[in-house]
């Protein structure tokens, strides 16, 4: 892959109101998007996400930093100037126009001759599966499909960056899941670099190829999803994805090359891994997932032990929500599998033992 | 017994037997005082024209709705059209036209402003338009009077800026009737139109520049087509009075410069023609019915496009 | 810093906004500057003076119109508004029944038809009455303007009406209040000011009236907006232009007030 990057975000700043009633929506952001990949903005509503995706539009301006396309900084330039398209979270798809003439749309306004309109606009059809209704208003079409022509629209013009605002938060479920899989061989078919905002975790782990996780108008941790998931850098960015455990931990010892040891309160002493821009020290806390640990008949090698408060059945799999014996909460998640694995069940007010598997743990900033 | 399924049937037809005798008054009164005279003076349209004034009742005659586009040459007996009265029916439906597109070129883009303010400013701005709506019709039409006259404020300012050396006579000419239904009629159009600019969805306009059109672009291929209904009812809003404008070309034509309201009552007056004045003025209410029946048509149409 | 690209803005919408704005006011400003003129003119400055004012309102026959005026728009605006109440509550929250579109298109005719029309149509209605019956006093004008005032009281009344809930009603009555206290006790209370607004309104239209009242009035029953019509016909001297300030500023301030009470409620 070309490490190029499609967008750079210098040291952005949007600042909405004035005097006391002003708000920082960005709070110097700076991030990098490479060229063809699916980068995702994620985060929960208010954290600045869409405003970024706004800025790189050009809808809003920044009040501080740059913003560069391919080098260029394309902030003095107005949207329809910017070879970047949006799929809007409304779809914001022009009522009047049916779905053939919303396509075309950008086309004529770029000046292009109709026959290249009309051959892109057939192409796009195609590249959506929408070419039988491409005579229908936008108004007489479904939620899913509108979605569809939302995305041909925006990709029509071949768009150097795509932007996707919440796409695919108005769809029911079934069709989200789908979705999620067209917009990722989209993606691949097109080699467009895609911009993708949600507020969905699991939609972000599924079709990112990095992630940005951003929380009060600030980026806290950029990486691959299982950077993201496996090894979170703070605290908020372990709760927001994912269920998770956290542990009060002794840092016993601790190395260059991002692993350390910690005590646990119970005494026991287990390897963690530590993002690399800090080095851990005295009292720490660690994350560790629920389906990296496992519940046992108490005995010496386990890490914890407390009683299980409650079983939920899940289906899959069990939840475990056992109370340690410090006070603290903990949650296990075991496979329902029968596929060979003894499986020991346990049930409420039982002590437990907890036992985790190699390199589970990861020691948080601050 | 009467089974559930019937009582809750008799309740129905009590209640819409209720509903009717609550609004029999108000059906009364507007029958009385508004619609029945309109049949009553269909009816004069056909009688023979009293000597002075009022008609020969029950005389049936057709000189009234022959005299509306046709005259008969007193020495010779020949038909020819009145040339007076389509002058007239001219005047009116031009001077309604010209008075709907002035009223759009100032009210289109004063409405966009209006819609375009912040939510708490909009009141007040939108309030600024309802004042003079809801001034009398008759001292905004004075008021226009006072500025165009000869030594009125126009030529004065006019004069002083040295784009001309002597006022030019604007009162009781077409042009004066013009100016004064644009400023009568302006709230009508900016009313509707900023109703519909309110809702217009901003998010389409930023997917308009998003997809690289620019601000004439956007202009119009979608924020035009999309207030559509808005210009469509203003229009008809402003056209309609202007066709049946009484006072305005009155004071600022000058008598001379009729259009069909004064050519009508003209007809209850000095013309002693009855028949012909209810004759001129059910053929104006055709016109002006007619227009609304396809303004309600299509906004119908325009419904049913958007619902699916 | 960027240049700001606002997406809502068009080039040269906000000046000829502007120019509106000047233009509706212009006149009305000039109009009511020269109510205050010294001299004869309504052209000629010539100084600060209330005299006019004066001279309007030792003017018997202004007074007369003037109180005529009122007598008329407060009859009409009563009894249109109690009927339009009445017709409220019989064409909304209800499904459609036969007769409900005729009962829409009734009311709202006066609307639809140009006045000029109307106004023709009734002076031919009344000149034929008057003259069977003898009677020709300000009865005509009330009945003429209680018509055409229905529609505009008819307006916020059912607006009001259909933004309320039937639930309410239903409440009271399953609190033992019998149709009529429901109605006393709580449709009425809720839809006050509708029906404030309808009233406003229709005084207001009614007060307004030049067509109907120009053609239906009989001799020597002239309104302020008749009597300042015949007036226009000679040499203007600014009494009407005094005349004027006052009837603008009354209905400024009734429409201000109207302003104001929809705002509250929003």
């Amino acid at each position: 892959m070309a490490d190029k990057n499609a967008i750079e975000v210098r040291g952005a700043s949007k600042i909405f109101g004035t005097g006391e009633a002003q708000v920082a929506a960005l709070d110097n952001v700076s991030v990098s998007i490479r060229e063809n990949e699916f980068f995702t903005l994620l985060g929960p509503s208010g954290c600045g996400k869409t405003t970024l995706l706004r800025l790189i539009a050009g809808f809003d301006y920044p009040t501080d930093g740059e913003i560069l396309l391919y080098g260029q900084d394309i902030a003095p330039l107005p949207p329809f100037k910017r070879p970047v398209n949006t799929v809007f979270q409304s779809y914001a798809l022009f009522p009047h126009m049916t779905v053939a003439q919303n396509i075309a749309f950008g086309l004529e306004m770029l000046g292009k001759p109709r026959a290249e309109i009309d051959g892109r606009v057939a192409e796009m059809l195609r590249l959506v599966r929408m070419e039988a209704l491409k005579d229908r208003r936008t108004s007489q079409i479904s939620g899913g499909q509108q979605q569809r022509v939302a995305l041909a629209r925006a990709l029509a013009p071949q768009p150097k960056v795509l932007l996707l605002d919440e796409p695919l938060s108005a769809l029911d479920y079934k069709l989200r899941k789908e979705m999620q899989i067209e917009l990722k061989r989209l993606q691949n078919q097109t080699g467009i670099t895609f911009i993708f905002v949600t507020h969905d975790q699991e939609e972000a782990l599924t079709m990112s190829d990095r992630i940005a996780v951003m929380s009060s108008g600030r980026i806290l941790q950029v990486g691959s999803p299982w950077d993201i998931y496996d090894r979170p850098a703070e605290r908020f960015v372990a709760d927001f994805i994912g269920e998770t455990n956290f542990l009060d931990a002794d840092v016993v010892s601790a190395t260059g090359d991002g692993r350390a040891t910690v005590r646990l309160s119970s005494g026991v002493e287990i390897p963690a891994t530590f993002p690399a821009s800090v080095m851990p020290e005295g009292k720490v806390t660690i994350v560790i997932r629920p389906e990296h640990a496992r519940v046992a008949a108490p005995n010496g090698t386990s890490a914890h032990v407390g009683h299980i408060e409650n079983v939920v059945y899940l289906g899959t799999d069990t939840h475990f929500h056992v109370r340690l014996d410090d006070g603290t909460p903990f949650i296990v998640r075991q496979q329902n599998s029968r596929n060979g694995n003894s499986q020991t069940s346990f049930a409420a007010a039982e002590r437990v033992g907890i036992e985790f598997g190699r390199d589970v743990a990861q020691i948080l900033k601050d | 017994m009467a089974s559930a399924q019937e009582s809750a049937r008799i309740a129905e037809r009590e209640d819409i037997r209720n509903r009717w005798l609550l609004s029999a008054p108000a059906l009364v009164i507007i029958f009385l005082a508004a619609i029945g005279p309109l049949f009553i003076m269909l009816a004069y349209s056909f009688m023979a024209k009293g000597d002075y004034g009022d008609v020969k009742f029950g005389q049936f005659s057709l000189d009234g709705w022959f005299s509306v586009f046709l005259q008969r040459d007193i020495f010779d007996d020949t038909v020819s059209l009145a040339d007076a009265h389509l002058t007239i029916f001219w005047r009116s439906v031009r001077l309604s036209l010209m008075t709907t597109f002035v009223t759009l070129v100032l009210g289109f883009p004063t409405a966009y402003f209006i819609a375009t303010r912040p939510q708490n400013r909009r009141e007040v701005w939108l309030f600024l338009v309802t004042i003079p709506f809801w001034t009398n019709l008759l001292i905004r039409t004075f008021a226009m009077q006072e500025v165009i006259r000869n030594e009125g404020i126009l030529n004065t300012a006019l004069m002083m800026l040295g784009v001309i050396k002597s006022p030019i006579q604007i009162l009781y000419t077409d042009t004066a009737i013009m100016f004064g239904m644009v400023y009568v009629y302006l709230p009508l159009m900016v009313l509707p139109l900023y109703a519909a600019m309110e809702k217009l969805d901003f998010r389409l306009v930023e997917a308009g520049y998003d997809l690289y059109a620019g601000r004439f672009q956007v202009l119009r291929r979608l924020i035009i087509p999309l207030v559509k209904p808005g210009i469509i009812a203003g229009s008809i809003l402003v056209f309609i009075p202007s066709l049946g404008a009484y006072v305005t070309p009155r004071v600022l034509g000058g008598g001379k410069n009729m259009m069909l309201g004064n050519l009508i009552e003209l007809q209850f007056g000095q013309g002693r023609n009855w028949p012909l004045g209810a004759a001129i003025s059910i053929t104006l209410m055709v016109v002006v019915m007619t227009a609304l029946l396809i303004y309600v048509r299509g906004a119908a149409r325009a419904g049913t496009d958007n619902n699916g | 810093m960027a240049r700001r690209f606002d997406i809502r803005a068009q080039p040269g919408f906000a000046t000829i906004a502007m120019i509106t704005f000047f233009l509706l006011y212009l006149p009305i400003v000039t109009l009511v500057a020269y109510a205050f003129n010294a001299g004869n003119s309504i052209a000629v400055w010539e100084g600060f003076s209330l005299r006019w004012f004066v001279s309007a309102a030792n003017n018997d026959v202004v007074q007369q119109a003037a109180l005529r005026s009122l007598i008329i728009a407060v009859f009409a605006a009563t009894i249109s508004t109690t009927v339009a109440t009445m017709a409220a509550l019989a064409t909304t929250r209800t499904r459609p029944y036969r007769g409900l579109t005729f009962k829409y298109a009734f009311i709202n005719q006066p609307l639809m038809v140009p006045e000029i029309v109307t106004a023709v149509a009734l002076l031919i209605v009344f000149s034929r009455i008057k003259v069977w019956t003898g009677y020709s006093g300000l009865g005509y004008l009330i009945a003429a303007h209680t018509a055409f005032c229905i529609p505009f009281a008819y307006l916020p009344i059912r607006a009001r009406l259909e933004g309320m809930d039937l639930t309410l009603e239903r409440a009271a009555a399953d609190l033992y209040a019998t149709p009529w206290m429901t109605f006393r006790r709580i449709t009425l209370p809720i839809l006050r000011p509708g029906i404030v607004a309808g009233f406003m309104l229709a005084f207001v239209i009614s007060l307004d009236d030049v067509v109907i009242t120009e053609f239906v009035k009989s001799g020597g029953q002239d309104t302020l907006p008749t009597y300042m019509l015949g007036q226009l016909r000679r040499i203007v001297t600014p009494e009407i232009n005094a005349i004027a300030t006052v009837f603008l500023a009354l209905s400024v301030a009734i429409v201000t007030a109207f302003f104001f009470l929809n705002r509250k409620k929003a």
